[in-house]
């Protein structure tokens, strides 16, 4: 099993590596100038190439044959490319073009805000989807079954900045009993310890800012999790009920177990293998920061930040946050294939 | 004595989306302690759906055990609740299966699945079950039982697995064991094998088996009783001797003319019966059999031929024609 892991884990390195070749890339594909972009449109020619040759912008994308023909090695190797997967190997993302600060300091700074959100979101949809899910196929065609099936139907396609402004609307301006946005009130002090507040206040105990940072937390997370929630229940009982008409499901009842037993214990194993697949991928998803909710609650995470910087057009930033969000996945996918190996004994690790 | 198992008039049907399937219509007989019966009949007849119910291991909906009644060991399995049906599945009636690639759960081991049983109705911590169900594999033959315990159904051959599914069949030394085609899905020599192991744990055991089979000559070899079945009816039932030597249905007739014979001259073409059976959303009026028989006459098109006894109580057979019939059937 430990050697599985260390040779799934092995195996990301030339993906990522592709993933660092094709955000460079991509982002020379976009129109536009990042000097232009960051001067003004009436900039100076003199200061846009003072501003190219500070960024490497005036150097070529990956090789440079001129300076090969030249006989400088060097100069051959200096490329945009080379120089961005270099400081990448020092953890050096670049810095924002725009804010002139390191991108890393600004991303472990906006991170967890996003993880903290994404965290409770699956949670929430793990909690509510999975049962309503088993025990919809467990009651096919009942009251229950309708009444999530259309629940469902309505969460996956519900747009969320709809449902969100209406969250707002409600719980903010008639009840006023949420605020509308951000991760904390001011006056209100958390010390960090993991940068994830609920987690933090908890650890030292502090009650206040706990149920100030889960006020703010609330409705970001709720509208969330309701597409991911409706997307589990449905996959859960539709793989429930493939299961449920199998015949070792058939022989389980005839050795006289329990409906539950054989529900939780005999299907419910089987039945979660592709259900896993999906939480992964929507696990993703969340992860990688939720551009419509960040936006709508000004919750200070990757999401809206990335969009941002999409409009300025400040590489470093773009690239950091794909990078971020690459290695996201690729983890994700990881947990994904070792949970099924787990589950799965005629997955061998060989 | 007592019969271990009495059904009386049990109506099977399953509501679909063409109409009633009416799979099992009114079936009745009764099974003695110890006793050895082959259910036999073309598929679709009903055998494993008449089976199904007995376990009541038929899906509700869409299927519905319309009516009748099934007293085993003076209780009707059709009016008990779900609590104490659960105590007689598995520790009373057992069942096997057709398919030994798909009855076993995939991601549990072999042992585990037999020590559930173990577990649930004998009462027995994890330890004495694993115990338990080492022997259980011995005694059906498993080698190495001890080691094959916490292998995964995968690593079993086909053969291997219903091996497995009968000793977690027999884990709670159950009254009756229901096998259901449990021998059509592997090789012959195989198939061999698993009839000698349950004829061989059926004398040992004194258990009462229900073996249900398209094959007649599979039931030849070990059962004492044989139902044949035929769009949901029984339409011959009697001891093994009177069905092969004095065949009274002429679909029976048929059934046993369609085996081959090894001693019989090269070349000497197979009797097949022609016909399909009829369709079960729409049965007729009439005998079942009737657009198949050779024999038919137009009392058979407009009167269903209810089970009459011949010449003997025990020897009973649903056609109007089986005086005739009788003796032609001698091979």
């Amino acid at each position: 099993m430990g050697r599985y892991i260390l040779r799934r884990l092995i195996s990301v390195i030339p993906t990522l590596i592709g993933v660092t070749l094709i955000i460079f890339l991509f982002q020379r594909l976009i129109p536009g100038d990042p000097a232009v972009a960051m001067l003004g449109e009436h900039a100076t020619q003199e200061n846009v190439e003072r501003i190219r040759e500070q960024f490497g912008l005036n150097r070529p994308a990956f090789l440079d044959r001129e300076a090969l023909a030249d006989g400088d090695l060097t100069g051959f190797f200096d490329s945009q490319y080379i120089r961005y997967a270099n400081r990448l190997l020092h953890f050096d993302l670049g810095n924002s073009i725009h804010r002139r600060i390191p991108v890393v300091e600004t991303l472990s700074e906006r991170f967890p805000a996003t993880l903290e959100l994404a965290t409770l979101s699956l949670l929430i949809s793990l909690l509510i989807g999975l049962p309503v899910g088993i025990a919809s196929a467990a009651r096919r065609n009942s009251a229950l079954d309708g009444v999530t099936m259309v629940g469902s139907l309505i969460g996956v396609s519900m747009p969320i900045f709809w449902l969100g402004i209406m969250e707002i609307m409600l719980f903010s301006v008639f009840l006023n009993w949420l605020p509308s946005g951000g991760r904390l009130s001011t006056g209100i002090v958390i010390t960090p310890i993991t940068h994830l507040l609920l987690l933090d206040s908890l650890l030292t105990g502090n009650i206040p800012g706990f149920v100030d940072a889960l006020k703010h937390i609330a409705m970001p997370a709720i509208a969330l999790a309701t597409i991911p929630t409706a997307i589990i229940a449905r996959m859960t009982r539709s793989s429930m009920l493939d299961v449920l008409q199998e015949d070792y499901i058939r022989t389980a009842t005839a050795k006289g177990l329990a409906e539950r037993v054989v529900l939780f214990r005999h299907a419910l194993k089987n039945a979660f293998l592709p259900v896993i697949t999906i939480i992964g991928i929507q696990a993703g998803t969340l992860l990688a920061g939720a551009v419509l909710t960040e936006t709508i609650f000004s919750w200070p995470g990757i999401g809206k930040w990335v969009y941002d910087s999409i409009l300025g057009r400040d590489y470093p930033i773009v690239q950091g946050v794909t990078l971020l969000i690459a290695i996201i996945f690729l983890l994700v996918n990881l947990i994904v294939d070792i949970s099924y190996a787990i589950l799965d004994p005629r997955i061998s690790y060989d | 004595m007592e019969p271990l198992l009495s059904i009386n008039n049990l109506k099977t049907r399953f509501h679909t989306e063409d109409g009633i399937v009416k799979a099992v219509n009114g079936v009745s007989y009764s099974m003695k302690v110890g006793e050895v019966l082959g259910v036999v009949g073309e598929s679709g007849c009903g055998k494993s759906v008449h089976a199904l119910s007995i376990m009541r291991l038929i899906q509700i909906p869409p299927g519905e055990i319309e009516s009748g009644e099934i007293w085993f060991d003076g209780r009707d399995l059709l009016k008990l609740d779900n609590n104490d049906m659960r105590h007689v599945r598995g520790r009373d009636i057992a069942m096997v299966f057709q398919d030994p690639m798909s009855s076993l759960n995939p991601v549990y081991t072999v042992g585990f699945q037999i020590c559930e049983a173990l577990m649930l109705h004998k009462k027995m911590n994890k330890n004495e079950a694993r115990h338990r169900a080492v022997e259980l594999l011995t005694l059906v033959g498993i080698p190495e039982a001890k080691r094959r315990l916490d292998n995964y159904p995968h690593q079993f051959s086909g053969g291997m697995r219903q091996r497995a599914m009968i000793a977690m069949a027999l884990s709670c030394e159950p009254k009756l064991l229901i096998a259901d085609e449990p021998t059509t899905a592997l090789d012959v020599t195989i198939q061999a094998q698993i009839i000698n192991l349950v004829v061989k744990l059926q004398e040992e055991l004194g258990m009462a088996v229900m073996w249900i089979t398209h094959d007649l000559g599979i039931v030849a070899e070990m059962a004492h009783t044989i139902n044949v079945m035929y769009a949901g009816y029984i339409i011959e039932r009697g001891n093994v001797r009177d069905i092969y030597k004095r065949t009274l249905h002429p679909y029976t007739f048929g059934l046993l003319g369609s085996l081959p014979v090894i001693d019989e001259a090269p070349g000497t073409k197979l009797i097949s019966i022609p016909g399909l059976p009829p369709d079960l959303i729409d049965l007729p009026k009439g005998c079942p059999f009737y657009v198949r028989c050779t024999y038919r006459v137009d009392q058979c098109k407009f009167e269903l031929p209810p089970l009459m006894e011949s010449e003997s109580s025990q020897h009973t057979v649903a056609c109007w024609r089986w005086q005739e019939i009788d003796g032609k059937g001698t091979k």
